[in-house]
């Protein structure tokens, strides 16, 4: 085991060099350090981007939470250190630390890392590398850390295989637990079998993926033909865990209050996880299922304890899609009318396009300021919303912006994607056409010119586990091309072109999230030759670099006779074996195929919460089912102040 | 509507903290200790804080003040206990007085600051001193948002003594600490700044960067280069004086700590 001593006083010095420097210190607020010799199983917790953008994420913040509430386990955080730090920890040989109590990330039982997304790979090999881990799996040894990773991202960890030992897909707070007393087992047996053993455990458990358990066979034109376990008692197909009573899981109960200034500035409380909208592009929508909703009492306990524990001046109910929740109706105005006094305000992410939510916006900004909505039609023509099983008509959406704009909003926030399957010019362009009917309508019932509309626009990116698996992706000229089109046209109308606002983002990045989403093994050696380059922070505009990761993968895709494109703008047949299809969503595949059927035949599919159930397997798979209310409760009787 | 006058620091790591982050850490202890704030009129009401006279970021301090108003009255010792516990460990409340004079801020006339030299030989920190001492004025520049400045860091020194810092351990390199009284003066003149004012004067080099903490902040007797405990006049004036001319009450008592 490598030193566990903290290497404060050698960071300390490299503090005054760097930008932020309070980003590394720890010290948060409800943060938690305990005794490293009291605990048998350690775990180092990494969100793999900056600390303004991981210390909120509520992932990690659940499971610090749940692992150091057990006796004898602790569990600390890092956070990827920007280029600056970087390169004075290379000079100092200092390692990657915790910012808990700051020890070197080599000295724990399990390096876990929670992906967001999949632009945080390239920060996962200099953490790796930083902390002094062998990158690649195959070279570890006993003494190093289990690396894991979590998060969306690994429900198709593929091109990570060479440097993760395993992954974990879905809820984590079972699974951490479940982990750590395979861990401590193993430990307290004194290790037998080393590395190999404890992954032979984990794997038996059909809930830890080992992708070194697991040959992948490549048919001569490059696809895979089949994906095989290659030791006895490891399973074919590898099952996402399923958290089923959220009420019995209410964290994150402290919530981490930073002292540096982060993205979000705020509480949030998870008011029901999973969707069954079913919108076809839509990752998170798919791999969480089914919806489970977490109690309104529930919420108001979060809500009154987290405030209590944070101080924090706003409060986010978050989930896929926030309005959905049966009784949101009950909460939001409980919760208004609890909060009004003491300056809290409160906000719903993620809402429908409908006349219901902006009551719900307006209870929520009851004292404050009614500045913008966000809507997201996610589609510009009719046909193009059918496609993607967004359901909602222009309509409804100009419907939906009268009541705001007459309720005092003035402006609307509209969200949409471009390059969605079968998409065509014109589909994109009646974007235009729908914002200038938003200003109309706007004008007309607010009678004042003083009104905006934001359309805000960027690629889509096919994802595993989705009805769009099989779609193949816009190149980033055609985007960047249909993108331009659309701004031309917004902003060369005299009547309302002033009053709407454009916001894209260009095709590029998107290329590469896709590569990566929808790719395999073989991508490891381009992540790996990106890193070596210098790739870093991808998820930044001024860090990322398309030419770096187009000049990488030109170096090392030849040799097995694929290309970006193959990656990328290729659509995928029925037979084909998709790289993730060993990975246990719950969602079963022919249903995924006739959900893409439907999607190419403009046939959209309802809510299975209030319509029979479409087979869509979760549930049976899973034995899980959907859990929602209403309970009828009231939100909490009042605790006497 | 009473008004608290706080004395905080920054301790050890948190002496990374912004005065920025401290604003928004300490708006958010208030909230979780219920201290009942008066709030600024307007569309978005703010709680009424004012801070004086914030310790750069990366530099510790025992040292801090600030004020608040509070819409219903609070023992002022009941308040910091609550608020320092509210606040993260190293940001600590450690003096409250409710405000019975005026004029606080003007009481801030200078501070005493320890730089601690690690590597340096207390010899070489004792001439550098002299130098710098002996000297009229010491020309430094620091870089600003408006580009590179070029000021006097001598005159506003009112004393600078090295010592040699206690060795706790046997084969611990050398190190020299530093007091400093400085004026506060436009433009600041940062412990920092007499740093390159050494290097000016004397050539001192540091090999790793000094550990710089303020020690105390107030009025500054200029015969004995000491400060005064600014809160002290509060404290001295009776509540009956507080609404009369209170503020003329300058107090001259002695802080023990940090005064050199």
């Amino acid at each position: 085991m490598s030193a566990a001593e903290s290497v404060f006083p050698q960071l300390e010095a490299l503090l005054p060099h760097v930008q932020k420097p309070i980003q590394y210190v720890g010290g948060e607020l409800n943060s938690t350090v305990k005794p490293w010799s009291e605990c048998d199983v350690r775990w180092a917790l990494m969100y793999p981007d900056a600390y303004e953008v991981g210390l909120p994420n509520q992932g990690v913040m659940i499971l610090y939470e749940v692992l150091n509430e057990r006796e004898g386990v602790l569990a600390e955080r890092t956070y990827s250190v920007w280029p600056d730090l970087e390169e004075l920890m290379r000079e100092h040989k200092v390692p990657q630390f915790t910012v808990d109590s700051h020890r070197p990330v080599g000295a724990f039982d399990v390096f876990g890392l929670s992906f967001s997304t999949e632009l945080g790979y390239t920060n996962m090999l200099t953490a790796l590398d930083l902390a002094g881990i062998p990158l690649e799996s195959a070279d570890r040894t006993i003494d190093d850390p289990i690396v894991l990773a979590g998060g969306h991202a690994a429900f198709n960890p593929e091109p990570i295989a060479d440097f993760i030992d395993c992954a974990v897909i879905g809820d984590g707070e079972q699974a951490v637990l479940e982990i750590t007393d395979i861990i401590r087992a193993w430990k307290a047996e004194g290790r037998p079998g080393g590395r190999d053993e404890l992954l032979v455990r984990l794997a038996r458990t059909g809930g830890v993926y080992v992708p070194r358990f697991y040959d992948v066979e490549y048919l001569a034109d490059g696809r895979i033909a089949r994906v095989v376990p290659n030791r006895s008692g490891v399973p074919w197909r590898v099952s996402k865990h399923t958290v089923m009573d959220l009420d019995e899981w209410p964290y994150p109960k402290q919530p981490l209050v930073p002292l540096a200034e982060t993205v979000h500035e705020r509480m949030s409380v998870e008011i029901f996880r999973g969707c069954t909208r079913g919108c076809r592009f839509c990752q998170a929508g798919m791999i969480t299922r089914p919806v489970r909703e977490r109690s309104i009492t529930g919420i108001g306990e979060m809500v009154e304890k987290g405030l209590k524990a944070t101080g924090f001046e706003e409060v986010g109910l978050l989930s896929l899609s926030s309005a959905d929740h049966t009784e949101i109706g009950e909460v939001a105005k409980g919760l208004a009318d609890r909060y009004e006094e003491d300056k809290i305000g409160l906000s719903l992410p993620s809402t429908r396009v409908d006349a219901f939510n902006v009551d719900l916006a307006n209870e929520l900004t009851r004292n404050g300021r009614r500045s913008g909505l966000t809507f997201a039609p996610e589609g510009g023509s009719e046909r193009m919303r059918k496609v993607i099983n967004k359901m909602v008509s222009e309509e409804d959406l100009i419907r939906t912006v009268a009541t705001a704009y007459g309720n005092g909003w003035r402006q609307v926030k509209l969200y949409f994607m471009c390059g969605l399957p079968t998409e065509t010019d014109e589909d994109v362009l009646q974007i235009a056409d729908m914002a200038m009917n938003v200003i109309a309508k706007g004008r007309e019932v607010s009678k004042s010119n003083d009104i905006r509309c934001t359309v805000s626009i960027g690629g889509f990116v096919p994802k595993p586990h989705t009805p769009f698996q099989w779609a193949p992706q816009l190149s980033a000229e055609e985007t960047d091309a249909r993108l331009e089109k659309l701004r031309d046209k917004i902003r060369g109308d005299k009547k309302y072109g002033r009053s709407i606002g454009f916001r894209y983002h260009d095709g590029k990045p998107g290329i590469v999230e896709g590569l990566l989403s929808r790719g395999d093994r073989r991508l490891g050696a381009v992540i790996r030759a990106v890193y070596e380059d210098g790739g870093r922070f991808d998820g930044w505009r001024e860090h990322f670099s398309y030419d770096r990761w187009m000049a990488s993968a030109e170096k090392v895709l030849p040799e097995v006779g694929v290309d970006v494109a193959w990656y990328t703008t290729r659509e995928r047949t029925y037979e084909e074996v998709l790289p993730w299809d060993h990975l246990d969503s719950g969602l079963d595949k022919d249903w995924l195929w006739e959900d893409w059927q439907d999607a190419l035949d403009e046939t959209e599919v309802e809510d299975c919460r209030w319509t029979p159930c479409f087979d869509c397997g979760v549930c049976p798979q899973m034995d899980t089912h959907i859990q929602i209310g209403p309970t009828g409760k009231k939100l909490l009787p009042l605790s006497v102040k | 509507m009473q008004r608290i006058r706080l004395r905080y620091t920054k301790r050890g790591r948190l002496r990374f903290t912004s005065h920025r982050d401290f604003q928004r850490a300490f708006e958010r202890a208030l909230r979780r200790a219920e201290v009942p704030m008066a709030y600024s009129a307007g569309f978005t009401p703010h709680p009424k804080v004012s801070y004086a006279n914030a310790a750069p970021t990366g530099t510790g301090s025992e040292a801090e003040y600030l004020e608040i108003a509070l819409a219903a009255a609070r023992d002022p010792e009941q308040l910091r206990k609550l608020l320092d516990e509210s606040l993260p460990d190293g940001l600590d409340i450690t003096d409250a007085v409710e405000a019975r004079t005026s004029s606080f801020a003007e009481r801030l006339e200078a501070s005493v600051w320890e730089l601690r030299l690690e590597g340096v030989e207390p010899a070489d920190a004792e001439r550098a001193v002299e130098a710098f001492l002996a000297a009229e004025t010491v020309e430094v520049q620091r870089r600003t948002k408006n580009g590179l400045r070029t000021f006097d860091a001598r005159s506003a020194v009112v004393r600078l003594e090295a010592l040699a810092a206690p060795s706790d351990r046997p084969g611990d390199r050398a190190c020299a600490i530093l007091r400093l009284v400085v004026r506060h003066v436009t433009p600041a003149v940062r412990p920092d700044d007499v740093l390159s004012g050494l290097s000016v004067t004397a050539d001192l080099a540091l090999p790793v960067p000094a550990a710089v903490t303020r020690l105390a902040q107030g009025l500054l007797d200029a015969e004995s280069g000491t400060v005064t405990d600014p809160l002290a006049p509060d404290r001295d004036a009776s509540p009956a004086a507080s609404t009369t001319a209170a503020g003329q009450s300058a107090g001259a008592a002695q802080v023990p700590e940090g005064s050199v």
